[in-house]
């Protein structure tokens, strides 16, 4: 007890003597609070039988109910596997090629060639999701682009978004498509902070420049690729879904449903079960924390870098 | 310091490759503004890659420009853009400065607390209960500005920004009696412009995109921003706002070049922004991934 009142005297004198920052802070601390923290609290609603008119206190307790009725229901192995492969597929590529680019621009002599590249690879992330999937649709439909590609390349042309079997190459190409470019400039600020000191050393010894790049380069930005990689795992079964509900349609459903589209259709767009899906995206709320921890402890056991 | 041939080799393979890469990333645009500025019917008819217009026209870009949806789309944007970027950097501001400030005691609590977040949340659905019928914010523009007030993200490399500021020299403006407000706007922002040119980027090219609080939040169609807009026009098929007074076949043919037109249209202002912001934001990436 003494403990703890001799913090509250420090914090007073503290506040005393930086009253400007306190209240300074105040709105910040409040918006927090309200959009960050209440809804967290009010995801209580997942383990009660929620209804509108009887507001959250009032509501009847059902426990683990609507979590038993999710993982027993119809859809639930179709919309994690999808998840868990869309987060897959979007990692093991995705997660590479802004890498490989850095890697890549790094290796370019003429300066003016490369910040022309650079330039130019960043503006489709500018660019408003909903005028990309406008653009991906258009260029799907059977006498667009892309099936003039295919049939240039001998094959048939086909309506790509009506078929399951496309959506998630369509998906993650597009993603990498947009995402590349500016992804990348974090991996070239991490290249920019090695010391030019161990190039130099490396060529007086007769490193090849490849030798220089697997010993010296990449080593650099290991720190930096872990932590993009854990906060990437933690975020696994979010995935992206605005671009989802653009681009999916019921014909789709089969690969293309994920929980978060799941969630705001049952939830919002065609019935408000508020409750279930409370429960559904908590789940993924969990799982995501769970593996943001796992991914973190991995990290600091194999390469000694780690988030927190 | 001599090029070995496999070097040489390899420069030339990446230059091609870097090539094919602006090619890959342009043409979709190209084909999106050559589209636009095309005759519909010979546009319907053509196949293949758009390398020009097909008989240039601008009668897409008029028929988009008289549209009322799309007038009233670009006016609730621009104040969504306006309002809500303002009211992001005065947020924003406020909190990367008190964080970064070492004497105050509830920084690192509180920092905490801010990066739980990122990481974890309640979900939509509570979130949305929240601002609709708690809050009654629903079917408001201001369902699409409060709730996003300040991007932990953000934030975080704006603190970071802060706190490299000679402690020195506020510590002198503090002697000469100068408040933390005072301080804080006639010393720390004008000295992090860059930073918040970064901010107003990032922000501002946030709420000019943004689309899907507003279909959660907005019933009344004159509230429709830009983006929402354009998902009816472009995905959901529906120009018809457009072509009253065709015949069917017309409607299809104004159509296609009328979509291409209104992507135009809505992006250009962030096209033609970029260059003049470039340079800030790669700095301000590194600002935020360096000093970490």
């Amino acid at each position: 007890m003494k403990e703890l009142s001799h913090k509250f005297s420090l914090l007073w004198l503290n506040y005393k003597k930086n009253k400007a920052i306190y209240w300074m802070a105040l709105p910040v601390v409040l918006y927090f609070l309200v959009f960050k923290y209440l809804p967290m609290y009010g995801a209580i609603i997942a383990f009660k039988d929620y209804s509108v008119g009887k507001g959250i206190w009032g509501s009847d307790w059902v426990g683990l109910q609507h979590f038993r009725d999710f993982f027993q229901s119809y859809y639930f192995w179709r919309i994690l596997k999808n998840t868990l492969l869309l987060s897959f597929y979007q990692l093991l590529f995705g997660f590479p090629a802004p890498i490989l680019l850095a890697l890549l621009l790094n290796e370019l002599r003429h300066e003016i060639f490369k910040r022309t590249v650079q330039t130019i690879s960043y503006i489709p992330h500018f660019i408003s999701i909903v005028v990309i999937c406008g653009m991906i649709v258009d260029f799907s439909s059977r006498d667009g682009l892309f099936n003039t590609i295919i049939g240039y390349f001998g094959g048939q042309s086909s309506a790509l978004l009506s078929d399951p079997a496309n959506f998630r190459t369509i998906y993650t190409a597009s993603s990498i498509w947009q995402e590349l470019g500016f992804s990348s400039i974090i991996y070239l600020a991490a290249l920019s902070g090695i010391n030019p000191e161990l190039y130099d050393a490396a060529n007086v010894d007769g490193a090849s420049r490849l030798r220089q790049v697997w010993h010296i380069t990449l080593p650099g930005i290991i720190p930096m690729i872990m932590i993009l990689l854990i906060l990437r795992i933690g975020g696994l079964m979010e995935i992206g879904f605005e671009k989802i509900i653009l681009l999916y349609n019921p014909n789709v459903y089969d690969t293309a449903d994920v929980i978060s589209t799941f969630v705001y259709r049952k939830g919002i767009s065609e019935s408000a079960e508020f409750s279930y899906t409370t429960a559904v995206g908590l789940f993924q709320s969990v799982i995501n924390f769970a593996l943001l921890i796992g991914a973190n402890r991995l990290s600091k056991v194999i390469s000694n870098t780690k988030l927190f | 310091m001599k090029r070995s041939i496999g070097e040489r080799l390899f420069g030339g393979a990446n230059a091609i490759l870097m090539t094919g890469l602006i090619i890959v990333t342009l043409y979709p645009l190209l084909h999106v503004l050559n589209a636009s500025l095309s005759d519909s019917g010979q546009l319907m008819a053509h196949r293949g890659l758009l390398l020009f217009p097909k008989g240039i026209t601008m009668e897409s870009y008029k028929l988009v420009l008289s549209n009322p949806n799309i007038l009233s789309g670009y006016r609730n944007t621009i104040f969504i853009v306006v309002v809500g970027t303002a009211l992001n950097l005065l947020f924003t501001i406020l909190g990367a400065y008190t964080l970064s400030r070492k004497s105050f005691m509830l920084r690192n609590p509180i920092m905490l607390a801010i990066v739980f977040t990122m990481f974890f949340n309640g979900g939509i659905i509570p979130s949305y209960l929240l601002i609709n019928n708690t809050l009654h914010m629903g079917n408001s523009l201001w369902a699409l500005i409060v709730p996003g007030l300040i991007s932990s993200y953000n934030l975080i490399i704006m603190r970071t920004s802060f706190a490299e500021i000679s402690e020195s020299l506020l510590e002198s403006a503090r002697i000469d009696g100068a408040g933390e407000m005072l301080i804080l706007w006639r010393i720390v922002v004008p000295l992090s412009m860059p930073v918040i040119a970064v901010m107003i980027l990032f922000y501002g090219v946030g709420h000019w995109n943004s689309w899907f609080s507003a279909i959660l939040y907005i019933r009344d169609r004159n509230l429709f921003p830009l983006q929402l807009v354009l998902r009816e026009i472009l995905i959901q098929n529906s120009t018809d706002s457009m072509t009253t007074g065709a015949t069917a076949m017309d409607k299809e043919a104004i159509g296609e070049s009328v979509k291409y037109a209104t992507v135009m249209v809505a992006t250009l202002p962030i096209l033609f922004i970029y260059p003049f912001l470039q340079k800030y934001f790669v700095k301000g990436v590194m600002i935020g991934a360096i000093k970490e």
